[in-house]
């Protein structure tokens, strides 16, 4: 039983004995967390909307996926799938979807130094080193993502 | 003629009223003067009925947390004169049961720092005679930061996580937990595990990442938690991949 | 599980960008010289790639999972429906999962 069910059942006794024990009732204020929570302050909107940008990556995931689908069934298939691909509507989709992956990119990233920390030597390697390496790794990422892709296996 | 502040404060009489209720004061506006100068000018000329905690007025003991136009800080730190010229909002810290005006119940937390054990944890103590136990200024960098720790609530007071789950233990619990893990000299990482691997524990946080903004004594409590979320899971790893390995 | 969410946050910060830019914006748009239909299926056919490809899929899909359950415990404030969103949100990303790994296992 929590403490203050505890208290409040105390009170509720002592009550029932004593009826002018009412006025001394603890009657502790606990407010209810409003559902809109989140817009009360920016850097919890700010921290919502960085949750959600598992939304983009779990639909990024799938449409590479339906992608692979549709290459297996043929040059045609995948053609017209191009063409879907750059029609107004769909890009300007994909353009608010990429925005959303690179928040989580860059959101991702910048939380690395203060989740990992790193010690060579006895001594801790700064914040900034480590945000740097990890910029690093996705320029290299990035890199050979592209390369791989447009020039495939050498 | 000397200026004035107007100061905002939540108040809540459970004898008078069922719900809170702003009510406005107005005190001096003295450049040197804290949020607290101007709670304890309201309550030794205004209105002695006002009720807030407050002790050591400069920043170490903790006591007097509010949230002071939005934002979580100890009153004893933050300039009126930087707050103004609007109106000034006092509230209690968030997340507890107000008592009376900028009092809360902290009941809760208690409870909840000692399921973590903060203490030093050993086999078995070294006797006197033998001296005390040595630590190198590399082993006291490891925790020193958590231990800065003056439980001040503030960190709870912005974690949107504890005002949803009624049972998260919390960012200065884990953090204080962290502080004794990562002591050389305790050897009790395993039995506060239980307690911290619990759905309630480390795994609510999410990283809002809000605590180690707001912390007075840059305690970090996120990276903390984030940093054993990292140990856990690489400890329970090993332990299924190298079961034969030292529990 | 953590330890799906997190490595799929750091796969998807760290290849997805590119990816997609290649494949939703370069390719479809012409901003790039598109690789021919049989170079890319060669690219996407070999083991390895196969097997990259899966893994990031994979653990998107459950970075997605693990984090979105979460965003609606505490967003919407519906940690009371916790056995059916960890249905969804979990063996969704399953399913999905085993169906990435069908789709790449019988793509020439």
């Amino acid at each position: 039983m929590s403490y203050h069910s505890r208290v409040d059942r105390r009170w509720a006794t002592r009550r029932a004995a004593n009826p002018e024990y009412e006025p001394y009732h603890p009657k502790w204020h606990r407010k209810r967390v409003p559902i809109f929570w989140w817009l009360e302050r920016p850097a919890y909107t700010k921290f919502i909307t960085r949750e959600l940008t598992s939304l983009a990556v779990g639909y990024a995931a799938v449409l590479l996926m339906v992608q692979v689908w549709v290459m297996a069934r043929g040059p045609g298939a995948y053609e017209r799938f191009l063409a879907i691909l750059a029609s107004p509507a769909i890009v300007t989709f994909h353009a608010v979807v990429f925005l959303f992956l690179l928040f989580h990119s860059v959101t991702w990233l910048n939380l690395a130094p203060q989740a990992l920390v790193v010690r060579l030597g006895g001594r801790r390697v700064a914040d900034r080193v480590v945000l740097a390496g990890h910029y690093v790794a996705w320029l290299v990422a990035t890199a050979v993502v592209a390369a791989y892709l447009l020039w495939g296996v050498p | 003629m000397a200026s004035s502040i107007t100061l905002q404060i939540r108040r809540y009489r459970p004898e008078d009223e069922r719900e809170p209720v702003w009510e406005s004061f107005e005190v001096p506006d003295r450049p040197e003067w804290m949020v607290l100068d101007g709670l304890n000018y309201i309550k030794d000329r205004l209105d002695g009925s006002l009720s807030y905690r407050w002790a050591c007025r400069m920043g170490v003991c903790g006591s007097c947390g509010m949230v002071v136009n939005g934002k979580p800080v100890l009153t004893c730190a933050t300039y009126l004169s930087a707050l103004g010229p609007d109106p000034v909002r006092v509230e209690p810290i968030k997340g507890f049961p107000v008592i009376r005006d900028l009092v809360v119940d902290i009941e809760d937390f208690v409870r909840k720092l000692e399921s973590v054990k903060p203490w030093i944890i050993r086999e078995k103590e070294k006797p006197l005679s033998e001296g005390e136990y040595l630590q190198t200024p590399e082993q006291l960098a490891e925790y020193k930061q958590q231990a800065m720790c003056i439980n001040c609530l503030l960190c709870y007071s912005a974690c949107p996580i504890y005002a949803l789950e009624p049972d998260f233990i919390g960012p200065a619990a884990i953090a204080l937990a962290q502080r004794y893990n990562l002591d050389s000299r305790d050897e009790g990482t395993e039995e506060r595990m239980d307690i911290l691997s619990q759905h309630e524990g480390i795994w609510c946080c999410t990283f809002v990442g809000e605590c180690s903004v707001v912390c007075p004594k840059d305690v970090d409590p996120a990276g903390a938690i984030q940093r054993y979320k990292v140990k856990a899971t690489t400890d329970w790893f090993k332990s299924v991949l190298l079961p034969w390995g030292k529990r | 599980m953590w330890a799906l969410f997190s490595s799929g946050g750091m796969l998807a910060a760290l290849v997805l960008p590119a990816l997609t830019f290649v494949l939703w914006f370069g390719i479809p748009l012409g901003w790039i010289a598109a690789p021919s239909y049989e170079a890319l299926v060669a690219e996407i056919g070999h083991p390895v790639a196969k097997l990259v490809l899966l893994g990031v899929v994979t653990l998107s899909l459950f970075h997605w999972g693990h984090r979105f359950r979460y965003t609606l415990y505490d967003g919407l404030q519906l940690s009371h429906l916790y056995g059916m969103i960890a249905t969804v949100c979990y063996g969704g990303a399953a399913t999905l999962s085993l169906l990435a790994a069908w789709v790449l296992w019988t793509f020439p």
